[in-house]
């Protein structure tokens, strides 16, 4: 008997690989002791992410789980199992957003967000969890929030919204409401995907009130829960004081309300299972809208060598030198890897794989930045430019190099190719950081601000404006007070860690490396969506850079 | 082995017409085939997909699905064989096959009846006429009055003067309908009326006879079979003791615990009852057999092949329908008496649609899934015949060792219907027979009970787990078989129903979680063929919400519900836990997959290999209208491998189907009467317009004999009548619609 993940295409002749040119050799001992200490300690802290990422899932007390329990409805990570198909995968984002972050513990920022599969369509599904005070949003989960409207947006992916909210958490609402980046863009997103094609629908399982009452308002279509969603802009003691009305919560935005009289509302649903069940049918009729899937061109291969392997060839001391290419061999098809420029800039390695069938041009670092290096990976990020093959950057940086020799030689001006090259390559780039992602390295293997499809972290890897070793340096010499060296240099070390980035979102959450091939095979398969090409016309818009549409969908 | 010289044999018949459906139709078109005679079947309209259609070579439908209108049809049958160019029929069992009429009319026609002459059927017919030809021919009767006199007080002193307990039975009945027994004079009267008002209906005469009541008796039956020259042999007897409504359901051959004096005995009065009515052809004398008292009666005569003749077959290595088509053709018997063995023990099993634990009741319905153990033969195996030696032992065979030995295990299975069937909606509720033969009987006990193991049906009740029961019966095996069996040993019979084991409950949510991959090569991107993977150590579950389907409750609303979580690990295996309300037992690391077209979760599961096979069953369409009821879920019946046991699990449907299924049922109101099962129209008892009161009989429908009555709900007035007196309904029909008084207009 052999587990069910059947292979959809038929296996290949293992001879056929065996002897092509490009599969990457493995020179890994898997016994050697460094590799089995390496391995310890990456397992260690595998470990260590995947008991915070779990306690995260769990959301808020035990307590407001039997509340809803009790209250005959689903939990918020039920609801999503009973979204998404059967035997699909989920690629949750950012799952230890907000750890540590706030006085008050709140799980995942109190929001789930990620990417499934719904009636045979991928979607962005976001879930508030009422488990977490209430699914009120704090500034991280706005952020989150926005953060997964973006990677709908560039992906062309229809949106789900699985409301039970009561808006902004009000301690914090500076930081909440007022800003570009704050509550209102989640309106104004869901408006122009609703205008260049990108379904959103909203399911109201609970309360959805003031602002919260927008998200099923600005929906395509949207389902309330009958005596269980509510939509108003004011509740009741709100409505009392304002005008002096005294009348329930039912009466004023119950779902039988909203969809006998004001028409918030376009289903009308028993329960929480009944409310999904009529989303998913909703996703099953979304006709041409919300893209189409676009299967690999060439069967995928699993890697020739274990993936488990990764964990002892990285580890976790940075200082610690590892070959790129035996990542890149556990993570491609076949392990298989056509170098480009194989002997130039040997700092840093390029070439063409394929990953679950994808093609992808690998940048992925083997030491400090050079002007060779920055030239090298320059030029590889114009072929594939010039080729539209999606870019992945496999990033250990310490950064450019320094010195009178660097700079006559004019890193600064080969390095700003590189930047720009990365800023202006138009196609689909997806960002691991496997270890260190210091300086202006960053910028040259498409750190946050270049706006990667997605970036994810392992759980060892590092971001911060310099490696450890020059920072104690730089202070040696700049600070006059040894005293705050140790203490500044702390906080920067712990600044710098997965956990502490992946909590604010300046990345889409840390991964185990074990799961990387797969997690960016996904994410392969989002960047080979058709890209709508719009009303057709070939013409913009004469009202914003939308598509020709003009308007979304209004709710009538 | 025949010694008539080849000249004055002779010819079979070039094409017959087989009157009859099902296994026994199938039965005989096989005998013709071998034989090189072409096969004619009639059907009809229900039967157009047959089996015997199949199998013949011409088929013709003769009518409407009402045996009425089709099988007792004579002029159609007599039309078919002038069209067709059949020169006999044969009837197989039930329908025409004891009517003298069509045996008549086919003469009339000049076309052979394969039975026995016309007069025989007559003689025989009547219980009461036969037992004076029988008493005259010196064959033992039961003590009894057999005579024209109805006049209820005459009886009742008739069974005052027999001695109670008696038996009441209708003259002109069989298969256990009209008969009643009585155990003092207080209960006659009631007891006699209602056997004439039940032969009324079931025969259309009430015409009863009385007899003394035997405690302990066993019901023993000789084959004999008699030629047009005055040839008539014993093809030994066959017990048939084990019956349930009175009717059989193990029938095995030879008789266990019989002397040979006794059974030299029963085949001389068996041959000589035969001899009596100048019998011609294959008939079975049956004997009411006194286990106390050794003693026998004659019984009555069947004029026919019945039912149970391949166990009489198995133990003498012929063949029955081969032996009716030589009578037929005017041939002597083929072998003397002298001649014919007697090898082993032979069982035949009847396989019913019913529910041995709701009193046998028939069930009906469509054979969702059927599997069955392979069969060995097809024909009896043959066997060597006795060298004639003393004519004066032609009828005391011995059971020597050395033509025992030579025996090899068989397992013959005779069944009419494919997979797909719809089995007891219009026509006799057995689905198969299984036949087995051995050298003796325990083995040929082991062997049946290894064949029902295998029998597997699921879409409606069967028997086959109470035949397995009974085949491992410690009294049973032991051949302490009474007619009063099952109700002496009701408790052994029917032990607690066992609730399924986790194992199986995880099989069964593993087949519900198998059964939502997406089919291979529908899609190639890794977001449909990457399986339920999470990131992050998170780990794809599902809950799969078990009920069991329990028959000792199962009009219990009480159902244990078990829910089982299935998780998906990243390399696809499961991580299963069952909470049953014993416990919570987990299955790691289980390997599992579909087989089998998906019918079988082949997994790995607390370390052993095993199969299990799930048929589903959905609900039907119509019944989603109905609030609280169960049959808007889904059914898995579950064969767990390696076992005999069967489970039927309810998938229940999600709270809001119940919920939307009550307001449907609320705006329709109460006075919507549907049809509860399928079944026929007997009676329309309100036309639109007439006002009926709560409790009122609307409309009566039968299902497999079982009458039941549909009463109005409410008051009110009929709006509309949604059938017709003699009309087949399926399960969720509307039959008749009542205005309720006070329901506001519109609802």
């Amino acid at each position: 008997v052999r587990p069910c993940r059947q292979p959809v295409f038929p296996p290949r002749s293992s001879c056929r690989r065996a002897y092509h040119p490009s599969v990457l050799p493995s020179l890994v001992s898997a016994t050697s002791p460094e590799f089995v200490e390496k391995s310890k300690s990456m397992e260690a802290l595998v470990a260590d992410i995947d008991a915070k990422a779990a306690a995260a899932r769990l959301g808020g007390s035990e307590k407001a789980r039997e509340r809803m329990r009790k209250a005959g409805k689903k939990l918020p990570r039920e609801r999503l199992a009973l979204l998404l198909d059967p035997h699909t995968p989920f690629l949750e984002l950012s799952q230890l957003a907000a750890h540590d972050v706030y006085p008050e513990s709140i799980p995942g920022a109190g929001i789930i967000t990620g990417i499934g599969r719904i009636s045979g369509r991928e979607c962005v599904v976001v879930v508030n969890d009422a488990t977490v005070k209430g699914g009120s949003y704090y500034p991280l989960t706005v952020k989150k929030h926005l953060r997964a409207q973006e990677i709908a947006r560039e992906h062309g992916l229809p949106c789900v919204y699985v409301v039970e909210s009561g808006g902004a958490a009000l301690p914090h609402q500076a930081n909440v409401f007022p800003d570009k980046e704050h509550f209102g863009r989640i309106f104004y997103n869901m408006a122009q995907m609703s205008a260049v094609g990108i379904p959103q629908i909203a399911i109201v399982h609970g309360i959805s009130v003031a602002g919260g009452a927008y998200v099923p308002a600005m929906a395509d279509e949207n389902i309330i829960v009958r005596e269980q969603g509510r939509i108003f802009l004011a509740g009741p003691p709100l409505v009392k004081a304002a005008t002096g009305e005294e009348v329930d919560e039912e009466t004023l935005g119950g779902g039988q309300m909203h969809s006998s009289e004001s028409g918030v509302t376009d289903h009308l649903a028993r329960d929480d299972e009944h409310a999904i069940a009529i989303a998913r049918g909703i996703i099953s009729d979304l006709g041409k809208a919300g893209g189409q899937e676009v299967p690999p061109p060439v069967p995928p291969e699993d890697p020739l060598y274990p993936t488990s392997e990764l964990h002892g060839i990285v580890g976790t001391d940075l200082r610690q030198a590892f070959d790129m290419r035996d990542v890149i061999a556990r993570l491609v098809d076949g392990s298989r890897f056509r170098e480009f420029k194989k002997e130039y800039g040997s700092t840093i390695v390029t070439g063409f794989a394929h990953i679950h069938g994808y093609p992808v041009g690998i940048v992925a670092n083997n030491g400090i930045l050079f002007s060779q290096s920055a030239l090298k990976a320059t030029h590889f990020m114009q072929l594939c430019s010039q080729r539209q093959i999606p870019l992945l950057f496999l990033v250990n940086v310490t950064g450019y190099m320094v010195g009178s020799k660097a700079e006559k030689g004019g890193i600064a001006k080969d390095g700003a190719k590189m930047v720009r090259a990365v800023a202006c390559a138009d196609v689909p780039k997806l960002t691991v950081i496997v270890g260190g992602s210091y300086g202006a390295g960053n910028y040259g293997m498409c750190g946050r601000a270049y706006s990667p499809r997605f970036l994810w972290m392992w759980p060892n890897a590092k971001v911060s404006v310099m490696g450890p070793g020059q920072l104690s340096q730089v202070m040696a010499t700049v600070s006059k007070d040894p005293t705050k060296h140790s203490s500044l240099k702390d906080e920067i070390e712990e600044q710098s860690t997965a956990l502490y980035a992946s909590a604010r979102l300046w990345d889409d959450g840390i991964i185990k490396p074990t799961d990387t091939r797969d997690t960016v095979g996904l994410a392969l398969a989002l960047a080979a969506r058709e890209r709508r090409t719009g009303s057709g016309s070939g013409k913009p818009s004469t009202t914003w850079d939308g598509d020709g549409k003009g308007f979304g969908v209004f709710r009538m | 082995a025949n010694d008539m010289p080849l000249e004055a044999r002779r010819p079979l018949f070039d094409k017959i017409l087989i009157a009859n459906r099902g296994e026994i139709a199938c039965r005989v078109i096989r005998t013709a085939k071998k034989l090189g005679i072409r096969s004619v079947a009639v059907y009809s309209e229900a039967d157009a997909d047959a089996l015997h259609v199949q199998m013949a070579d011409e088929a013709y439908c003769i009518g409407p699905a009402a045996s009425s209108e089709s099988y007792l049809r004579m002029d159609k049958i007599i039309d078919v064989c002038r069209k067709s160019g059949a020169q006999a029929v044969h009837p197989g069992y039930g329908f025409l096959s004891e009517n003298a009429d069509f045996a008549e009319q086919l003469a009339q026609a000049g076309i052979v009846f394969i039975g026995p002459p016309a007069s025989a059927i007559v003689s025989m017919g009547s219980k009461s006429e036969s037992k004076t030809i029988m008493a005259n021919a010196r064959v033992p009767v039961v003590p009894g009055y057999h005579g024209p006199n109805q006049d209820p007080v005459f009886l009742a002193e008739q069974a005052s003067r027999i001695g109670y307990p008696v038996l009441i039975k209708a003259v002109h009945g069989g298969g256990g309908k009209g008969m009643r027994t009585v155990h003092s004079p207080a209960d006659f009267a009631d007891a006699l009326a209602s056997a004439q008002r039940e032969a009324s209906k079931a025969f259309g005469r009430t015409e009863v006879l009385v007899e003394n009541w035997i405690e302990r008796p066993r019901h023993v039956e000789v084959q004999v079979f008699a030629d047009s020259q005055g040839g008539c042999v014993s093809l030994w007897e066959r017990d048939c003791s084990v019956q349930r409504r009175n009717q059989k359901i193990i029938e095995e051959a030879p008789a266990p615990g019989l002397s040979p004096e006794l059974r030299a005995d029963l085949s001389a009065k068996a041959i000589a009852a035969a001899k009596a009515v100048g019998y011609v052809g294959a008939g079975t004398v049956e004997f009411i057999f006194d286990n106390d008292t050794q003693h026998f009666y004659f019984m009555e005569m069947n004029t026919r092949l019945q039912v149970e003749h391949p166990v009489t077959e198995m133990i003498t290595g012929l063949d029955l329908v081969e032996w009716q088509l030589e009578v037929a053709a005017g041939n002597r018997l083929p072998l003397t008496q002298a001649a014919i063995p007697l090898v082993g023990h032979a069982f035949e099993a009847r396989i019913y649609a019913e529910n041995p634990r709701n009193g046998f009741l028939p069930d009906s319905g469509r054979l969702l899934y059927l599997s069955t153990p392979t069969p060995s033969t097809i024909f009896a195996p043959p066997v060597t015949p006795r060298t004639p030696t003393d004519p004066d032992a032609a009828l005391m065979p011995i059971l020597s060792a050395e033509t025992t030995l030579h025996v090899k295990p068989s397992v013959r299975l005779e069944q009419g219907f494919p997979e797909g069937a719809d089995i007891g909606v219009f026509y006799d509720p057995m689905i198969a027979k299984l036949v087995v033969h051995a050298r003796d009987r325990p083995e040929a006990l082991r062997v049946l009970r290894a064949a029902l193991e295998e029998y597997r049906v699921a879409g409606l009740s069967t028997n086959v787990a109470f035949l397995r029961q009974l085949a491992g019966n410690d009294n049973f095996i032991r051949g302490e078989v009474e007619t009063g069996f099952i109700q002496k040993h009701f408790d052994e019979l029917f032990p607690r129903v066992e609730d399924p084991r986790p194992e199986a409950l995880a099989q069964a949510a593993l087949f519900v979680v198998l059964s939502d991959l997406p089919s291979v090569g529908s899609s190639t991107t890794p977001w449909a063929t990457m399986g339920a993977r999470r990131f992050g150590g998170d780990l794809s579950e599902q809950v799969v919400t078990l009920q069991i389907h329990n028959e000792d409750n199962a009009n219990s609303t009480e159902a244990t519900t078990t829910p089982v979580h299935v998780q998906v690990l990243p390399d696809g295996r499961f991580n299963v836990t069952v909470h049953t309300p014993s416990g919570t037992h987990a299955f790691p690391n289980t390997v599992a997959r579909l087989v089998e077209h998906g019918r079988v979760v082949e997994s790995t599961i607390a370390g052993a290999k095993t199969r299990t096979t799930v048929v589903r069953q959905r609900a039907p369409a119509t019944s989603t209208g109905t609030p609280g009821s169960t049959s808007a879920a889904q059914r898995l019946h579950v064969f767990p491998g390696g076992s005999s046991a069967k489970h039927t699990l309810v998938l229940p449907a999600p709270a809001w189907v119940a919920s939307l299924a009550g307001d449907v049922a609320s705006a329709v109101g109460r006075g919507v009467l549907r049809a509860p099962m399928p079944s026929m129209v007997v009676e329309v008892k309100v036309a639109p317009g007439d006002r009926v009161e709560p409790g009122v009989a609307v409309v009566v429908l039968e299902s497999m004999k079982t009458e039941t009555i549909l009463r109005a709900a409410v008051s009110g007035v009929v709006r509309a009548v949604g059938c017709a007196k003699g009309e087949m309904v399926e399960e969720g029909r509307v039959v008749v619609e009542i205005a309720e008084d006070d329901a506001p207009e519109g609802q």
